[in-house]
C-alpha cells in the first residue's frame, strides 16, 4: 500500500535519484537550496498526504463524537462496502480528470449497466428459477460493455470534433439514462437469484476473505490504476495531455486516439461500478445512481485531482470517496439529519479545492 | 533632459520571498517625461521591482518617492490612483468588450444605480492623440490587430492621467510595423510629461527609443546613465557582469549531402516553398512575422497541415506533405522546437524529466511499462549537460526561469536525437547569458552533423550563427544563399517587398 501512497501525481519518483547541482553555484546557493528543499517537502507532504490527513481527521472526529459502534469492525466493513461503487467509478474518473476532461454521464452509465445486466440475466433463467452461470458472466460483461460503448462514443466525439467533454457528456447523461429507461420499459427489472448479488455482501463467502468481494475488487482496481498512471506510457500520456495538450501533440502523441481510450477506460470502470450497483439493488433500475457522478467527481477533487488537468491520483480519489463515506456513516450514527450531511460534504469539496490552491502557492 | 525634475525616486529597495532575496538594494531615478530603460537578465529582479512599483508587492526596505511625496502603494489600485499605469507583456484586455468598455474598465463613471455614464468623447480624444482616428470606441477589441490592442492599453493609461507608464516587453509579439507605431506614440508621451519605464530584451530597439537606462543584476542596481553616452557592449557587460566577447561563437563545421528536400509546399499561408537542407548546415529563415516562416517548419513537422507539396527526407521515400504528422516526423528523424514555450513547448505543471523524455518514451518502455529509474537518469544527464539550473528534475518545469525552460525544450530535442532540427525562435524571451549558451549548442550540433533550420525575427543572430539564409515574404521563399552573400539591405528588401537584388546575387 505504501507504494501507492507515493502515487500522488507522478512528480515523486524516488528521491534517491537526484541531479547534482552544478558545482559552480553549489557554494552560494547551498543554503537557498536547503531552504527551498524544505518548502518542497511541505508541498510534497501536503500534496501526498493532504487527503489522507483529511481522512484521519474525520475518522478521529467520529471516534470522539460518535458512539463506540462507529469503530466496530462491523461498521468499518460497512463503510468500506459503501465506498465501493463511488470508489471504482472515481478511479475511472481520475484518469479522465487528469487528462483535463470530465464525465457527467457516469451516473447514467451505471444505471444503464444495471438494466443491461438484469436484462441479460433474465434471458438465462434455469428451471430452478436461478440464473445460469454462463449468463451471469455474460451479464457482467454486458454491463461493462454497455458503459464502455458510451465512453467510446464520448471519446470519439470529443476528440474528432474537438468538443468540450462537459457538453458531450452532459448529452450522454441524458442519452444513457434514456436508453436505460427504454430497455427497462421505464420500470425496475426484477432478476432471478444469481452470483452477482453476493458481491456487495458485508460478510463474504468464504469467510476467510474478511471483506466482501466488492472491497477486494476495489483494492485490486486501485492498484492497477495507480500502476497504469505511473508506470505505463499510457498514463504518462494522460498526464501530458491534461497538463498541456499542445505539448503532447508536439511530442508526437496521438491526442485523439488517447482521448478515445481515456473515456473508454473511464467508462469501463463505470461498468464495473454498475455491477456493484446491481449487486446492491438486485434489480436493474433505470433511475439508479441519479446524480452519483457529482459524488464521483467530488471524490477525485477531494483526493487532489485538478479539474484543469495534469493532477490527480488513484489513491487520492479512493481516499476522497472514503472521506465522504465516513462522513455519511458517522453523521447517521450521530443522528445528524441528511441535510446537514449535505452541507458538510459541500463544504469539504470547497475546502479541498482551497487547500489545493494553498498547496500551489507554497514554493 | 538632465534639467528635468525627478518624478520617481527609489532608494535601496529590498524585497525577499522567504529565503530568496529578489531585490537587494535597487536605486532608480526617473525624470519627468523621459523614457527610461530598465535592463537586466531574466531573474535580475525587474519583474519584482515592477510589482513593487505597481503595488502588487510591498517592499521590505528602502524608500520610494513619487513627485516629492513618500509613495507606499498597498494595492495595484492605490498605485493606479497615484498615477502609475502598468502595461504587461500579455495584454490584459477583455476581448469581447468594446474599445471604450475596455479603456474605462474599472474606472467607469457611474450614474443612478450604477448605470455607466459613457465617456466616448474622452476615449475618442485619447485614441486620436494616439493617431488612431479610425478605431471606433464601439468596436469589439477582438476585431483589432495585436498592435492596435496594445494601443488600447495605452489609451487606458492616458484616460487614467498616468504620470508614469511601465511597459513590460511591449514589442515581443508585435510586427516591425506595429513596433514603429508604438515607438512613435511613446516618444510623444513627452508632450504630456508622462515618463515611461521601458523593459525589453531587444537591446537595439531599447537603445534607439530610450533616453536613460538603469541596469539591474542579481537584484541590485549596477549601472545607470544616459543612453547617448554608452554603447551596447557596455550595457551587456553590466548585465552579465563580465565582458561578452563573442556572443556568436565560431565553431567550424562541414556541410555534407542533402538530407531534406522540400518542394512546392503550399497552403493558406505558403505558396510554393522549396528548399534543400544539407547535413551540418545551419539555415536561417528570416522575414517579418506572419511571412510564413513558422508555418513552413510547422507544416514540415506535421503540426499544421500543408495542402500540397513533397518532402523527401534522407533515407525515406518521398512523402506528400499533407501526410506528415508529428509522430511520423519524429520517426523520420525530424524534430521541432516550438516558438511558444508556455502554450505549446512545455507541460509546465509536469516535472522537468517528463518534459525532457516525452517525445521518446519508447526508449524506456517495453510493452508499455516505463523504466522510471533509467528515464530520470537520462533526463538528469541532459539537464546537467545543458546546465539547466534546477534542484532536481522532478520539480515542475514551470518553476524555472524562461532561459532554463527553453533549455528543457532543447534537452528534449537532444534526447530524441533527430538529425534534422527546426528551431523556431530559439532565443525568444531569454537572457543574454542563456542566448550565448544556446548559440554555442546550435553550432556544436551542426558540427555533429545535424541539419538545422533556425527561424528568427532577430536578424543579428541569424547573421551570427547561420551558414546560409533564406528570406520569406507573404508565403514565398527567396533563394537560399550563403550568409556572406546577403546584406541587411537585401534581406529587408525581400522581407518587405519580395524582390531579390539580382546584381548582388551574382557573386
Amino acid at each position: 500500500m505504501v507504494s501507492i501512497l507515493n502515487q500522488k501525481s507522478i512528480i515523486i519518483v524516488s528521491s534517491s535519484v537526484e541531479s547534482k547541482t552544478p558545482k559552480a553555484e553549489a557554494d552560494t546557493q547551498a543554503h537557498l537550496h536547503e531552504r527551498s528543499r524544505q518548502g518542497m517537502n511541505l508541498k510534497k507532504v501536503l500534496s501526498q498526504f493532504g487527503p489522507l490527513i483529511g481522512l484521519v481527521f474525520v475518522v478521529l472526529l467520529f471516534i470522539i463524537l460518535a458512539p463506540s459502534s462507529f469503530y466496530s469492525f462491523y461498521n468499518i466493513k460497512t463503510i468500506l462496502t459503501q465506498t465501493v461503487i463511488v470508489g471504482i467509478a472515481a478511479l475511472g474518473m481520475t484518469i479522465i480528470i487528469i487528462s483535463g476532461g470530465i464525465d457527467l454521464s457516469t451516473g447514467s452509465q451505471i444505471a444503464l449497466g444495471t438494466v443491461v445486466i438484469a436484462t441479460i440475466l433474465n434471458m438465462g433463467i434455469t428451471e430452478a428459477g436461478a440464473a445460469s452461470g454462463g449468463y451471469v458472466v455474460l451479464a457482467a460483461l454486458g454491463g461493462i460493455l454497455a458503459c464502455a460503448v458510451c465512453g467510446w462514443i464520448i471519446g470519439l466525439i470529443t476528440a474528432r470534433f474537438n468538443l468540450t467533454p462537459f457538453i458531450v457528456t452532459l448529452g450522454m447523461m441524458q442519452i444513457a439514462r434514456g436508453v436505460a429507461k427504454w430497455i427497462a420499459n421505464e420500470q425496475t427489472v426484477a432478476t432471478p437469484v444469481n452470483g452477482l448479488q453476493g458481491l456487495m455482501l458485508l460478510d463474504p463467502n468464504p469467510s476467510w476473505m474478511v471483506f466482501g468481494w466488492g472491497v477486494w475488487i476495489t483494492i485490486i482496481l486501485l492498484i492497477l490504476t495507480a500502476i497504469l498512471l505511473k508506470y505505463f506510457v499510457f498514463g504518462r500520456h494522460v498526464f501530458a495531455i491534461g497538463s498541456n495538450e499542445e505539448t503532447a501533440r508536439l511530442c508526437g502523441i496521438n491526442v485523439s486516439k488517447n482521448k478515445i481510450w481515456i473515456y473508454t477506460i473511464g467508462s469501463l470502470f463505470a461498468g464495473i461500478a454498475s455491477i456493484m450497483q446491481y449487486s446492491n439493488l438486485t434489480v436493474g433500475d433505470p433511475t439508479a445512481a441519479m446524480g452519483m457522478e457529482l459524488d464521483i467527481i467530488a471524490a477525485v477533487v477531494i483526493g487532489g485531482g485538478s479539474l484543469t488537468g495534469g493532477e490527480g491520483s488513484a489513491m487520492g480519489s479512493i481516499i476522497g470517496a472514503l472521506i465522504m463515506a465516513v462522513l455519511r456513516n458517522g453523521c447517521n450514527m450521530l443522528g445528524v439529519p441528511n441535510y446537514v450531511q449535505e452541507i458538510i460534504i459541500g463544504a469539504i469539496i470547497v475546502g479541498a479545492v482551497l487547500i489545493d490552491r494553498l498547496k500551489h502557492r507554497i514554493k | 533632459m538632465a534639467d528635468q525634475p525627478t518624478i520617481l525616486q527609489l532608494n535601496d529597495i529590498t524585497k525577499a520571498f522567504g529565503p530568496v532575496k529578489a531585490l537587494q538594494g535597487v536605486n532608480l531615478t526617473v525624470r519627468e517625461g523621459e523614457v527610461h530603460a530598465l535592463i537586466g537578465e531574466n531573474g535580475a529582479g525587474k519583474s519584482t521591482l515592477m510589482k513593487v512599483l505597481s503595488g502588487a508587492h510591498m517592499p521590505d526596505g528602502g524608500s520610494m518617492t513619487l513627485q516629492g511625496k513618500s509613495f507606499q502603494p498597498k494595492s495595484p489600485m492605490e498605485a493606479r490612483q497615484a498615477g502609475i499605469a502598468m502595461i504587461y507583456q500579455e495584454l490584459t484586455l477583455a476581448l469581447h468588450l468594446t474599445v471604450e468598455e475596455n479603456i474605462t474598465l474599472g474606472i467607469e463613471h457611474k450614474g443612478f444605480l450604477g448605470k455607466v455614464i459613457r465617456r466616448t468623447a474622452e476615449v475618442r480624444e485619447a485614441l486620436e492623440w494616439l493617431g488612431q482616428h479610425n478605431i471606433h470606441p464601439d468596436t469589439p477589441v477582438k476585431e483589432l490587430s495585436l498592435g492596435k490592442q496594445q494601443l488600447i492599453e495605452i489609451a487606458r493609461a492616458i484616460i487614467l492621467k498616468a504620470k508614469i507608464v511601465i511597459m513590460d516587453e511591449p514589442t515581443s509579439s508585435l510586427t516591425a510595423e506595429d513596433t514603429r507605431a508604438l515607438f512613435k506614440v511613446i516618444r510623444r508621451f513627452k508632450e504630456r510629461n508622462i515618463a515611461v519605464i521601458y523593459i525589453s530584451h531587444f537591446l537595439e530597439e531599447t537603445m534607439e527609443l530610450c533616453d536613460r537606462f538603469t541596469v539591474l543584476r542579481d537584484g541590485k542596481t549596477v549601472a545607470s546613465g544616459e543612453i547617448a553616452q554608452t554603447t551596447m557592449n557596455q550595457i551587456i557587460e553590466h548585465m552579465v557582469g563580465r565582458s561578452v566577447q563573442d556572443l556568436y561563437p565560431k565553431i567550424p563545421h562541414e556541410m555534407g549531402e542533402v538530407v531534406l528536400e522540400v518542394a512546392e509546399l503550399s497552403d493558406r499561408y505558403l505558396s510554393g516553398v522549396s528548399f534543400k537542407l544539407r547535413r551540418g548546415e545551419i539555415l536561417g529563415l528570416s522575414g517579418l512575422v506572419g511571412a510564413g516562416r513558422s508555418e513552413t517548419v510547422r507544416s514540415l513537422f506535421g503540426l499544421d497541415k500543408a495542402e500540397t507539396g513533397q518532402v523527401r527526407i534522407k533515407g525515406h521515400t518521398e512523402l506528400k506533405a499533407h501526410y506528415l504528422e508529428p509522430k511520423t516526423a519524429l520517426a523520420s528523424n525530424l524534430d521541432l522546437l516550438s516558438e511558444d514555450r508556455k502554450e505549446e513547448g512545455l507541460a509546465l505543471g509536469l516535472p522537468i524529466f517528463v518534459n525532457i523524455t516525452l517525445s521518446d518514451l519508447k526508449r524506456y518502455s517495453k510493452t508499455g511499462f516505463l523504466d522510471l529509474k533509467r528515464e530520470v537518469k537520462q533526463a538528469n544527464y541532459w539537464a546537467q549537460r545543458l546546465n539547466i539550473k534546477c534542484h532536481h528534475t522532478e520539480q515542475a518545469a514551470g518553476s524555472l526561469s524562461g532561459g532554463n525552460q527553453q533549455k528543457i525544450c532543447i534537452a528534449r530535442l537532444l534526447h530524441h536525437d533527430s538529425d534534422i532540427l527546426f528551431l523556431d525562435e530559439p532565443t525568444r524571451g531569454i537572457d543574454v547569458g542563456s542566448k550565448a549558451e544556446i548559440y554555442r549548442l546550435i553550432l556544436e550540433l551542426a558540427k555533429q552533423g545535424k541539419a538545422i533550420v533556425v527561424v528568427s525575427s532577430y536578424l543579428p543572430e541569424l547573421l551570427g550563427i547561420c551558414d546560409s539564409l533564406a528570406v520569406m515574404y507573404r508565403g514565398q521563399i527567396s533563394p537560399v544563399r550563403p550568409v556572406k552573400e546577403w546584406t541587411e539591405q537585401d534581406i529587408m528588401r525581400f522581407a518587405t517587398s519580395g524582390m531579390v537584388n539580382n546584381e548582388a546575387s551574382i557573386g
